[in-house]
């Protein structure tokens, strides 16, 4: 049987993932606010305003 | 083994900052800042925030989508030879896909949440710099920056686009106060880094029509640019105080664009062209910084603030 190839992540290449993995959480983490912020803009003080 | 080839990238977040040229950036948010503010309309001050982020992230994709096409000439200038791309910390279709991206986000974004004309002017912007400038015009005529300047030109008018959905006299004049000031502010820098530009094979003025035609061109765009400055006070969207500090950066420039006439030829150090150059970027500001202090001055005084 073929011995399996593993890769192994240098540390600097460890660290630089880490780096891209935060920076891309951080990105969705501000598109999720942003279009949270612009959906109660876009609605305006109407959206309190209906009767119950 | 190489591991742009294995996959296993040594890029961080930094280097995929850097693809976003952040100085370039910081301009553009200004000027797109200022145009947004001095429209005659008040935007949702987070929908004008949002705005401003998505002209950010356009600009900044089109820098990416630049140094994805351009790695090969960066490489060769002292300037760019560190981008991410030429010194393969990012390989080129990383940078590729990174602006293809965040184009298609900004823009989306930018028409979903603020207005699709806004989207739309970010959209030609994101093109013409791409491929009408980097693809086509850097490398094949000495008029590369003036035609490709409006690219650099457009984010006053797509700010003033997504605070009234609509583009105006107002908004072109900026465009114009930009455009003009794109070429001589370019051709400074070429002029003292002219050997980049050779080695590179980029027809940059000063290598192609010489540099007494160099500094012709210069003195003859800072006039104009000087009266253009004027317009916004002359037509009566600015005030006397941005009359005021307008007249005198237009006199400054034009006297700094003057020096760099008379530079002899012998004159390898060129002083004035590195000055014209540093008070470009001072004019730029100071034009854009002073009509909106101008604009939010007399809006809060008529508003009895």
């Amino acid at each position: 049987m073929a011995e399996q190839d593993f890769v192994t992540l240098t540390e600097k290449q460890k660290k630089a993932r880490r780096s891209r993995s935060i920076a891309i959480g951080i990105a969705l983490a501000v598109m999720v606010v942003i279009f949270y912020v612009a959906t109660i803009a876009k609605f305006g003080p109407a959206i309190l305003d209906r009767p119950m | 083994m190489d591991g742009a080839v294995s996959g296993l990238s040594e890029a961080t977040a930094g280097d995929f900052v850097r693809l976003l040229k952040p100085r370039v950036m910081s301009l553009v948010v200004f000027t797109a800042f200022v145009g947004l503010i001095a429209a005659p309309a008040t935007l949702n001050p987070f929908i004008a925030l949002i705005a401003i982020a998505a002209i950010a992230v356009g600009a900044g994709a089109s820098g990416a989508l630049n140094m994805w096409y351009d790695a090969d000439i960066d490489a060769v200038m002292t300037r760019t030879a560190t981008r991410p791309v030429p010194s393969g910390r990012v390989s080129a279709g990383e940078a590729l896909s990174f602006g293809l991206v965040l184009s298609a986000l900004s823009v989306m974004t930018l028409g979903v949440l603020v207005n699709w004309l806004a989207a739309a002017l970010l959209a030609f912007t994101i093109f013409f710099y791409a491929v009408v400038y980097t693809m086509w015009l850097k490398r094949s005529t000495p008029q590369n920056i003036v035609i490709g300047g409006a690219a650099g030109a457009l984010p006053p008018v797509i700010g003033w686009a997504a605070a009234t959905g609509a583009v105006s006299l107002e908004s072109i004049v900026l465009f114009m106060i930009i455009f003009l000031w794109t070429p001589p502010h370019f051709w400074a820098l070429a002029l003292f880094k002219s050997g980049d530009y050779e080695r590179a094979g980029i027809p940059m003025l000063p290598n192609v029509a010489g540099e007494a035609a160099t500094k012709r061109q210069i003195f003859a765009y800072s006039i104009p640019l000087a009266a253009v400055g004027m317009a916004p006070w002359a037509m009566g969207f600015a005030g006397p105080l941005y009359g005021i500090v307008a007249a005198a950066l237009g006199a400054g420039f034009v006297w700094y664009a003057y020096r760099v006439l008379r530079m002899p030829q012998s004159d390898r150090a060129m002083k004035p062209a590195k000055q014209l150059f540093g008070f470009s970027l001072l004019y730029l500001f100071g034009i854009f910084a002073v009509l909106m202090a101008d604009i939010m001055l007399s809006r809060f005084g008529a508003t009895g603030f």
